[in-house]
């Protein structure tokens, strides 16, 4: 850990933090939300969007969120009632786990985990538990597939995921993300040394595994086979309404933005601009400065990342459930072991 | 404290502000929103159809063996991540065993696949 200029105690550092995470998590969702769920995902379908609150439609998210806010809750009789509130909260609280390994820069990340790459999986599958939690609970016959489905959906994709970051860990030499970001700013390609090294370069097939299964894992189209609006009326989210959806809502993009940043943590070169020299002879040369700069890059890239995944979502049709599963277990696992493969013979061998 | 564990503290501060945000919007909505009760309302909703039977009525989970082979899978992957965090330091040997093993976790694979197990049953 490096010295900050100013000497802050644990408590006023944790409160920090912890504040940083709140933003971390909900700007990207406000974001993701209003630039590509609102504007993208009408420009596309050659309609305007919300034009009417604020200019352009700007305010429309404070507006959803205050009519969220006054709708009626309704939890139907039969359902198991404390589960039933339970579930929303768990898969809110797997995203803001997840957020806390994401570095944001030399000194600006939430903790330095050495078992990064394990904690952000073990986290990542939290909401799968929500998830089943609310289908189960709620004693509707669309919520239960869509649980069922979901949770043989996030299954299939989280081994795939697993293994792509495997090739990651090899190439770093390390599961500490701060670690993975330094060795791709510093890193060679090709034995060129001054430009760095960021893996999407090396490990580019397992940068494809890793976004589709996090296309999956977030149930997006082609993906979203548990929600399927059109055959089981969202399926684990049938009976929610009011708020406790919105927070269902909210979780998902909030997930994809912490994904998205884990996927440039991972293989775009985190905080750093990949292909420029920051002198990183020494890393505290340019520690107090990157603490200011690292969290807009990587809000850049992050921003860039959700573009492909929505940019997919809202050009793709549904795949069926058995088609899904193929595809994982037929295509993606052997083509990611291959890929582990390849990259220790590489890495060993030169 | 180390910073080790100063560390995972923040991850406990985490979820605590999870927990303190998710309550208070849902304290919040509980203050503002409107409640009239009425016995329709609380019926599972299932497209507008009175619901028949239990919502948790048996159906057949056809990828109990997805789940099964995903356990195998997934505990094989555990073991992997030690040595892919220090390949290089256990040089060839290192890469020999675990090649080795990982083609036995190919041809697992490809065993279930060959047993038909793959597939929509």
């Amino acid at each position: 850990m490096h010295q900050l200029a100013v000497e802050i105690p644990y408590w006023g550092q944790s409160i920090f933090r912890v504040l940083g995470g709140l933003v971390a998590v909900l700007l990207p969702a406000g974001g993701i939300v209003y630039l590509f769920l609102f504007k993208m995902m009408s420009f596309m379908q050659s309609r305007l969007g919300p034009m009417e609150a604020g200019p352009f439609g700007s305010m429309q998210l404070l507006a959803e969120v205050g009519k969220w806010l006054q709708k009626e809750d309704i939890q139907p009789d039969n359902a198991d009632k404390t589960i039933f509130k339970m579930a929303p909260v768990v898969v809110l609280l797997s995203t803001f786990l997840l957020i806390v390994v994401v570095p944001f820069g030399p000194d600006a990340f939430f903790a330095d985990l050495d078992a990064g790459v394990f904690y952000f999986l073990a986290v990542g599958s939290v909401s799968v538990l929500g998830i089943l939690m609310a289908g189960w609970s709620s004693a509707n016959k669309y919520s239960l597939l869509g649980g069922l489905r979901a949770a043989g959906q996030l299954i299939a994709y989280e081994l795939p995921m697993v293994l792509a970051t495997l090739g990651v860990v090899i190439q770093a030499g390390s599961m500490n993300l701060n670690r993975i970001v330094e060795v791709q700013n510093t890193g060679e390609i090709f034995g060129i040394g001054i430009l760095g090294n960021p893996f999407i370069l090396t490990q580019g097939v397992g940068f494809l595994i890793f976004m589709i299964a996090v296309q999956a894992e977030l149930t997006q189209p082609p993906f979203d086979m548990p929600i399927a609006e059109s055959e089981l009326v969202s399926g684990y989210m049938t009976e929610y309404s009011g708020f406790r959806f919105l927070m269902f809502f909210i979780a998902e993009f909030a997930t994809a933005g912490v994904f998205a940043f884990i996927a440039s943590v991972l293989f775009l070169g985190g905080w750093g601009v990949p292909f420029t020299w920051f002198g990183w002879e020494n890393l505290d040369d340019v520690a107090w400065w990157m603490n200011v700069v690292g969290p807009l890059i990587m809000f850049t890239k992050m921003m860039g990342l959700v573009l492909i995944i929505m940019w997919v979502r809202f050009s793709s049709p549904r795949f069926r459930e058995d088609q899904l599963q193929t595809f994982a277990w037929k295509f993606l696992i052997p083509l990611s072991l291959a890929n582990i493969a390849v990259t220790a013979i590489l890495k060993v061998v030169f | 404290m180390s910073d080790f564990l100063r560390d995972y503290l923040n991850v406990v501060w985490f979820s605590v502000a999870a927990l303190a945000i998710g309550g208070l919007l849902l304290g919040l909505a509980a203050a503002i929103r409107p409640t009239f009760p009425s016995a329709e309302k609380y019926i599972a909703y299932e497209s507008g159809v009175d619901p028949v039977g239990m919502g948790w009525s048996q159906s057949q989970i056809r990828y109990y063996v997805f789940a099964l082979l995903f356990v195998i899978f997934d505990v094989e992957a555990v073991f992997l991540f030690p040595w892919a965090a220090s390949a290089e330091r256990y040089g060839t040997f290192g890469l020999v065993v675990m090649l080795i093993f990982i083609v036995l976790l190919l041809d697992g694979l490809f065993y279930a696949w060959k047993r038909g197990l793959l597939r929509w049953v």
